[in-house]
């Protein structure tokens, strides 16, 4: 089984200004994942961040 | 049992209600991602890439190419097969190939698991092969790392068989009654000696053991190119005894589907002007997903999207020019 390949991670804010989804590229697939524990690619962007191999940027 | 305390009986599980069947697409009817994919070796293209709610996990080097089919038992009209396309003979320890559905721990509370009141569970599908011989099927328990296992036969090459495997009920460990993944069920097509060393589940709950949980007599369904394995008709319910599948409607199915994948086709969405620096589409989804999704796009113009917590639609914008989309895919899949 294979772990997520995941290359990128962005902080993008809604219109409130509030962090609401990560611009990611997820097996070289790009997607706007939103932050919900219950969201399989956030749980796993979560758990590269907190192994230290993944940084998410903080929004432009 | 006389007919009539068998009907009472089955009353009184619950099993002669409608809306029985744990399982979602169990007749393979929907498939928005496509209907055929490669899917090996090693982990590539694993996941879920064409039925519904049916994914494969695998590791080592059998490929295949997963489709949705047209051949089917009497009163269905779709099956999943699996077609071998590079085979391997000799196994690694622990290689494997699963097939399988996830269940929600919300969805499952009628089980009981983990209390004095935990009920049986019954499995039953529908599956043909010209590869006989034994199989596996796995219930792992994700919230308490707990896990059973029965085997069943394939008696006849390329005939299209009923099967039924009743789980006894596990007093130990309940499921959270949440939207997350509480349960998986693996069909096992390969397995590698490890996953057969020790003594098999058979029916029992137990906790985690890699030995345990493959029958020894598992067969190598990624032993040849020549083979192939269809399932459909596929079914989970409460009790001791397999019922008629329980048939629903494609449209009925497919809103349990999109509660997990939805996409749209041809959509052409486009934004309105928010205010003097903005520009903003909001599509909706079908149905309220089950989290909040991961959204991918194919064409448009925008430069950002963002997801809501409602779980009903996303946002997509850009600044002081017009934006679109040309179609959309919101994914959350346990």
């Amino acid at each position: 089984m294979n772990e997520m390949t995941i290359t990128s991670a962005q902080y993008i804010t809604n219109l409130d200004g509030v962090n609401s989804t990560i611009k990611t590229t997820v097996d070289d697939v790009q997607m706007w994942v939103g932050i919900d524990p219950a969201n399989r690619h956030y749980a796993e962007i979560m758990r590269q961040v907190a192994a230290g191999t993944l940084t998410i940027e903080d929004a432009d | 049992m006389s007919k009539a305390a068998e009907l009472a009986a089955l009353i009184g599980s619950g099993q002669a209600q409608g809306d029985r069947n744990l399982i979602i697409n169990g007749a393979m009817q929907v498939a928005q991602r496509g209907t055929s994919a490669t899917v090996g070796p090693n982990g590539t293209g694993e996941g879920y890439t064409v039925v519904d709610r049916f994914s494969n996990s695998l590791s080592g080097s059998v490929v295949s190419t997963f489709s949705q089919s047209t051949d089917t038992p009497s009163g269905f009209a779709n099956s999943a097969k699996i077609d071998i396309t590079t085979a391997d003979t000799s196994l690694g320890g622990t290689e494997f190939w699963h097939l399988r559905h996830g269940f929600e721990g919300q969805n499952l509370q009628l089980i009981g698991k983990g209390t004095s009141d935990a009920k049986s569970i019954t499995l039953s599908f529908y599956v043909k092969s010209n590869k006989t011989g034994v199989y596996t099927i796995e219930l792992q328990d994700v919230d308490n790392d707990r896990r059973n296992s029965l085997a069943y036969t394939i008696n006849n090459s390329n005939t299209w068989e009923r099967k039924s495997l009743t789980f006894k009920p596990d007093t130990t460990g309940a499921f959270t009654n949440d939207n997350n993944l509480s349960l998986r069920m693996n069909f096992v097509l390969v397995a590698g000696a490890d996953l057969k060393s020790g003594t098999f589940y058979n029916g029992t709950w137990g906790s985690d053991v890699l030995g345990n949980r493959v029958d020894s007599n598992q067969v190598n369904l990624g032993d040849s190119t020549s083979n192939e394995w269809y399932i459909t008709g596929v079914q989970l319910e409460i009790g001791d005894v397999a019922t008629p599948f329980e048939h629903r409607s494609f449209g009925d199915e497919l809103a349990r589907c999109q509660r997990y994948y939805s996409r749209s086709t041809g959509q052409n969405v486009h934004g309105k002007q928010y205010n003097s620096s903005t520009w903003l589409g909001d599509p909706q989804y079908p149905v309220t997903m089950r989290a909040t999704p991961s959204v991918t796009t194919t064409g448009g113009q925008y430069s950002s999207i963002t997801t809501d917590t409602s779980k009903d639609k996303f946002f997509f914008s850009r600044g002081s020019e017009s934006c679109y989309i040309n179609d959309w895919a919101a994914d959350a899949e346990l």
